[in-house]
């Protein structure tokens, strides 16, 4: 976006009241859809109706009615967290900033009415639209997988139902059986999260079935944290995790559902559990409505607005913007930029120059606890990373249970900054 | 002494790694001090459920102004240092305990003062454990210290501009809780402005260990975090 960098700079009053001139809706006050109420979209309502004070109307478009954080989920299948400690409603946001919440699916957006179309009949105009649709998986990724085969290999990478049917399968396993992990090639949400899982389900096996073997077949050559990871298995869970990389075929893998098999490389592995992780794209209303280019949607990191779109904002895993990893840390960093961005363009608000920044932290074994995190900022091309850290092997238990904590802090924390 | 008390006006303290190493000797012995304190009992009481008693509790000793326990009754001497707006500051105990009537003449305090400074520094250290003031989060181990960075006058003088702090602010509400909880990650509202300035500068300067805030605020200004500072002072 050219516009709000010209505002910033130029604060003078005629910056701002060239620019002040509100769009109006239908009710007289301009209106923003949001769809998708998770760490994305959720925030983004927040926020607009929040510091809006009502200028704005704000409507939320979100099938469920509980929304299950994917981060955290981990937590679940390791024992640590409750499935109904990872559930939130969307009951403050209505009632205690005013959003509109709409339980229903969109089924497509007519961009040059700019209007959104609801499974459930509705249609709803918008003067802004925000697309926070998370993944969806990349068709024929797992050769032998589809859709119809995640309630015998579940992904369990969106939270709920899948989660709880893979803590299932879990617990259900026979001793000294075999977990199999299909990893996911980059990019994908969450780049710890397979590797967490891993922990989550050997610290499981740990105590309830401790002969069991996990297997992981993964197209990357490296991944997130790996040495924290690696020396954590090592430490905690040794000789249970083996991992494939692709100079092992890792990357060659087929699965059948039918016979709870995964060829590797041409090796056939019989398996108790296996979590098909597949390949991920956008959420499909991001191709449905022509703002894709090959999985994701790019975006302009000043403030997250379509490249193909004006007045369309895609916030978090759906969009390509550059070096920040998809997490829900970093959709909900984007999610204030794209609202100040957006609030700025209807109300005149002032607009400030876009920072982002992203902490993924990840349990490796009870209070073991480590974090890797980075901050951004726009550049013309992209969001380009500005400066990083990441824990350190060898830290001692201290400072890893203080991570841990930490966590669990600021998972209270982004909720609340979700959802009120 | 005197020495050491001009040393408190911000603008003269050493920059930077020197003033850091200088602060690192300067921490005390919790567990000696605590000893150490036994000399103080008969008077003072510290901890849960502290009262007054001959003199004044001290918790929450660190930052707080001379004199100002409303239900106790000090001495002239003390109510003046009161008016006066002296703080308890970490080079202001340490003076007091050096000899107390050196700093406030006419204290009722009758010590004849601990002149080994390695047990002024333990006892302060042991004070310091019941004092929750915002430089006194776990984290950063050089807690309490009157000033952990050398902050030129015209940087802690610049008025934070608040729309632009609620802005910035929305950044740390992703792990800090606006309500002020703080369970795993501290609470960061309603401190006073200069506590908060001070602290977000000796994290871009790597003074305190968090990398998460070093990184943070690695890429403040001095006005943006002079923004924060402002906007988190009212959070309601």
């Amino acid at each position: 976006m050219r516009w709000n960098r010209r505002v910033f700079m130029g604060t003078g009053a005629a910056a701002a009241a060239a620019l002040s001139a509100p769009m109006l809706g239908a009710q007289g006050r301009p209106r923003v859809v949001v769809v998708g109420g998770g760490a994305g979209g959720a925030t983004a309502a927040r926020y607009l109706a929040k510091d809006s004070q009502g200028g704005i109307e704000v409507m939320l478009v979100e099938p469920t009615r509980s929304y299950y954080t994917c981060f955290f989920s981990n937590l679940y299948l390791g024992g640590f967290r409750t499935l109904d400690s990872l559930a939130h409603g969307y009951g403050t946001l209505a009632a205690g900033y005013g959003v509109n919440v709409v339980h229903d699916w969109v089924i497509g957006v007519d961009r040059d009415a700019r209007t959104v179309h609801l499974a459930g009949g509705a249609s709803l105009p918008y003067d802004k639209l925000v697309l926070s649709p998370g993944i969806d998986f990349v068709e024929g990724a797992v050769p032998g997988w589809d859709l119809s085969a995640q309630d015998v290999m579940p992904h369990a990478y969106k939270a709920g139902t899948q989660t709880a049917l893979l803590k299932a399968q879990i617990e259900a396993m026979p001793q000294g059986g075999t977990y199999v992990m299909v990893a996911p090639p980059n990019p994908y949400r969450c780049p710890p999260g397979p590797y967490e899982r891993i922990s989550m389900v050997a610290h499981h096996f740990k105590t309830h079935n401790p002969t069991a073997k996990i297997l992981i077949a993964d197209p990357k050559p490296g991944f997130s944290k790996q040495a924290l990871f690696e020396e954590g298995w090592e430490r905690h869970y040794q000789g249970m995790v083996e991992r494939l990389g692709p100079d092992f075929g890792g990357g060659n893998v087929r699965v059948d559902p039918a016979g709870m098999e995964v060829d590797i490389d041409g090796e056939l592995v019989k398996a108790d559990v296996v979590n098909v992780i597949p390949a991920q794209k956008a959420g499909h209303i991001c191709a449905a409505a022509g703002l894709t280019e090959g999985n994701w949607a790019p975006v302009d990191g000043h403030s997250m607005v379509s490249r193909m779109d004006p007045d369309i904002h895609i916030l978090g895993d759906a969009s390509a913007q550059g070096d920040m990893p998809k997490s829900g840390f970093s959709a909900n960093s984007q999610a204030k930029v794209a609202a100040m961005a957006i609030r700025g363009a209807l109300t005149g608000s002032r607009v400030f120059p876009a920072k982002y920044s992203n902490t993924c932290w990840s349990l490796i074994a009870p209070e073991d606890g480590v974090k890797v995190g980075a901050a951004y900022e726009p550049t013309e091309e992209k969001i380009a990373s500005v400066s990083s850290f990441v824990s350190q092997t060898g830290e001692d238990t201290a400072l890893r249970k203080a991570t841990y904590e930490e966590s669990l802090g600021w998972y209270d924390g982004i909720t609340a900054d979700m959802f009120g | 002494m005197k020495a050491r008390l001009l040393a408190l006006c911000i603008a003269l303290a050493p920059p930077g790694a020197a003033h850091a190493e200088d602060q690192a000797e300067r921490l005390g012995d919790a567990a000696r001090g605590a000893e150490i304190f036994g000399l103080c009992k008969g008077c003072h009481q510290i901890g849960p459920g502290a009262r007054n008693r001959i003199g004044p509790h001290l918790n929450e000793i660190f930052g707080r102004r001379a004199g100002a326990i409303e239900d106790f009754s000090y001495s002239k001497a003390m109510d003046r240092a009161f008016s006066d707006g002296l703080v308890w500051d970490y080079d202001r105990l340490d003076a007091y305990l050096e000899n107390p009537r050196a700093l406030v003449s006419g204290t009722r305090m009758s010590f004849r003062g601990l002149a080994n400074p390695q047990d002024r520094h333990d006892v302060l250290a042991y004070l310091r454990d019941f004092t929750a003031s915002p430089q006194d989060i776990p984290e950063s181990a050089p807690t309490a210290l009157p000033r952990e960075v050398a902050l030129p006058p015209e940087v802690l003088a610049i008025v934070g501009d608040a729309d632009y702090g609620a802005y910035l602010a929305s950044e740390c509400l992703t792990c800090h809780q606006q309500d002020g909880s703080d369970a795993g990650i501290p609470s960061i509202t309603r401190w006073p402005v200069e506590d908060f300035v001070v602290a977000m500068h000796a994290y871009k300067r790597k003074l305190r260990p968090h990398p998460v805030m070093q990184m943070m605020a690695g890429r403040l200004s001095d006005e943006e975090i002079a923004a924060l500072a402002a906007y988190f002072r009212n959070l309601e």
